[in-house]
């Protein structure tokens, strides 16, 4: 059992735990997340066919429609979202659905952003947590 | 480095302009802390893609403004909402989903915005001017205004363009500010025939391939021989900004910024330089297409909604022609445009081809197509690359000749002759 602990810089502080889902490759949530069941649905994208709901998602930043936000809110409020999201820079389209959220139903889903070479080391299957302080444990 | 607010910023937190505002500024605040910004600007213009229903949070945000009596003080334009108001009953639209598409515009609509109902508020008369500062939201808008306008707007998504609307304020970060719109990427066309950058299908293509190249990054194509018009610029930009993250592209000799390699790049060099070959724009152009087959049901065009010049060139090809009984032949557009295009006297050919209208929203967002209609044909890189996953139908990318043959023959028929060489 590997241990590694990441330092992140949390955009939307929050605990959560799960297995991590990764893609080096940006994606969509339009045309992208099935906000009804989790599932990933870019047919053109590595993780097509894959569920995201109550993993860790890693992806390195959002790309494509505008509606990504809206789409991340109607999964948060659905309970279909990720356990949390970790990106490679401050995402703003995923920041602003957990703000949405909070306003609205008073909850939301941690994003933390990580240095790319960070980044690199994670992989589908680990055991993740995070922190309130951005801090992420991965076991794998 | 800290967020620093002026007095009115301050009064519009505190609830001194009303809740409404007070909850438009807390979350424009709170995203401005996220994006690092120093301070706000105003802004003079917003164009609102929330407009579009997804699901019911959605809607519940924006009624949640509207009963805080929520009004915009900016101009403000409407992207696409759910639903044609006066022909979704002629598709597949369910009634349940058809009266929360109508509750969501209604909201909006009641905020004091411009009902425009269009993805292409670039080609209405609010089209904004070269350095206006604006927020915008939807993909394809927000890289035409930055890139063919050079009015100036961050990637906005749905619901934060209508906090900036509101309280006519933006975060002062990224593509508002001159230092970021310097290019990152030299992307150099090489040995691309002239017959083919005359081609309307080029643009999509090409866009398609630097959208995957640059990601969010900011590409300058150089190598042009030809000067695109609007609808192909169109059409590059809404492809680059759905296969990568592109909010600002510039076209060296063409786009406002860019009318020398110098000033696109603001005098520094090119973080990488990719030449563009005949075989990269051939793959993308087949990786558009997303099926195997000859047949077809359908064929879609308007996305972006089309333009009152694309009307003009579609109703020349049709012209005394008619489509194949079997294929249903769709073109989207704003009410507006659809009504100057009447006027114009545009829309008799089409009629008579069998096309048929919808006006106010996108089959991207409407669930308009019945189970029955598998097989879709498009001009459109965006539509192409979004159809797999958001409709679970099969997909070809073809010029806009390719649709208007195909339609009549009844099933896919493409000319590569400008492809091959």
């Amino acid at each position: 059992m590997d241990k590694l602990n990441i330092q992140g810089k949390p955009f939307i502080p929050g605990s959560a735990n799960g297995l991590a889902l990764v893609s080096h490759e940006p994606l969509s949530f339009w045309g992208g997340y099935d906000w009804k069941s989790g599932e990933i649905i870019d047919r053109r994208h590595a993780l097509s066919g894959m569920n995201a709901k109550g993993k860790i998602l890693a992806i390195p930043f959002t790309r494509g429609s505008s509606t990504t936000t809206a789409v991340l809110l109607e999964a948060i409020r659905t309970g279909t979202a990720p356990n949390a999201i970790i990106t490679t820079s401050a995402d703003f389209f995923f920041a602003l659905a957990s703000v949405v959220a909070t306003e609205l139903y008073n909850t939301s889903i941690p994003l933390v952003a990580i240095f790319e070479s960070d980044f690199a080391s994670l992989q589908t299957g680990q055991q993740i947590t995070i922190d309130e302080t951005g801090s992420i444990t991965v076991i794998s | 480095m800290t967020l620093s607010l002026n007095d009115k910023d301050q009064a519009m937190l505190r609830g001194d302009h009303g809740p409404a505002t007070k909850m438009a500024m807390s979350i424009l605040v709170r995203m401005a802390e996220v994006a690092g910004a120093q301070e706000l600007l105003d802004i003079t213009g917003a164009h609102i893609d929330s407009t579009v229903y997804i699901g019911d949070a959605g809607l519940e945000f924006a009624e949640k403004l509207a009963s805080l009596s929520a009004k915009v003080s900016v101009p403000t334009t409407l992207n696409v909402s759910g639903l044609d108001e006066h022909h979704w009953q002629e598709w597949a639209v369910p009634n349940d989903w058809a009266r929360q598409a109508y509750r969501q515009m209604v909201a909006y609509q009641s905020m004091g915005t411009i009902p425009t109902w269009t993805c292409a508020p670039y080609q209405t008369e609010m089209k904004p001017s070269f350095g206006q500062q604006i927020a915008w939201g939807e993909s394809n808008a927000i890289v035409f205004a930055n890139s063919v306008l050079g009015a100036r707007t961050e990637r906005y998504p749905d619901m934060f363009d209508i906090c900036c609307a509101i309280t006519g304020r933006a975060p002062a970060i990224g593509l508002h500010l001159t230092e970021n719109r310097a290019g990152n990427l030299l992307l150099q066309l090489q040995d691309v025939p002239e017959d083919l950058q005359h081609s309307d299908d080029f643009y999509p293509v090409l866009g398609h391939l630097v959208g995957k190249i640059s990601l969010d990054k900011i590409p300058v194509i150089a190598g042009m021989k030809v000067k695109p018009n609007e609808d192909q610029l169109k059409a590059l930009g809404a492809a680059s900004a759905s296969s990568g993250g592109v909010a600002l592209f510039h076209i060296i000799g063409v786009t406002p910024e860019a009318q020398t390699i110098e000033s696109a790049f603001q005098d520094k060099q090119p973080q990488e330089k990719i030449t563009i070959t005949m075989d990269m724009l051939r793959e993308s152009r087949r990786a558009l297409t997303h099926t195997d087959s000859e047949k077809l049901d359908m064929v879609v065009l308007g996305s972006p909604h089309f333009s009152l010049a694309e009307f003009k060139q579609l109703a020349q090809l049709v012209a005394g022609k008619q489509k194949h009984a079997n294929v249903k032949f769709l073109v989207t557009s704003s009410r507006a445009m659809t009504q100057l295009a009447k006027q114009a006297g545009f829309l008799d050919a089409l009629q008579t081809f069998g096309a048929q209208l919808t006006v106010d929203t996108c089959i991207l967002t409407s669930p308009m197509l019945p189970p029955e209609i598998k097989y879709l044909m498009t001009n459109s890189a965006k539509f192409a690359y979004y159809v797999p996953g958001l409709l679970s139908k099969q997909i070809t990318f073809g010029s806009l000749k390719d649709c208007v043959a195909s339609a009549m023959e009844g099933k896919v028929i493409r000319d590569d002759s400008l492809w091959i060489s």
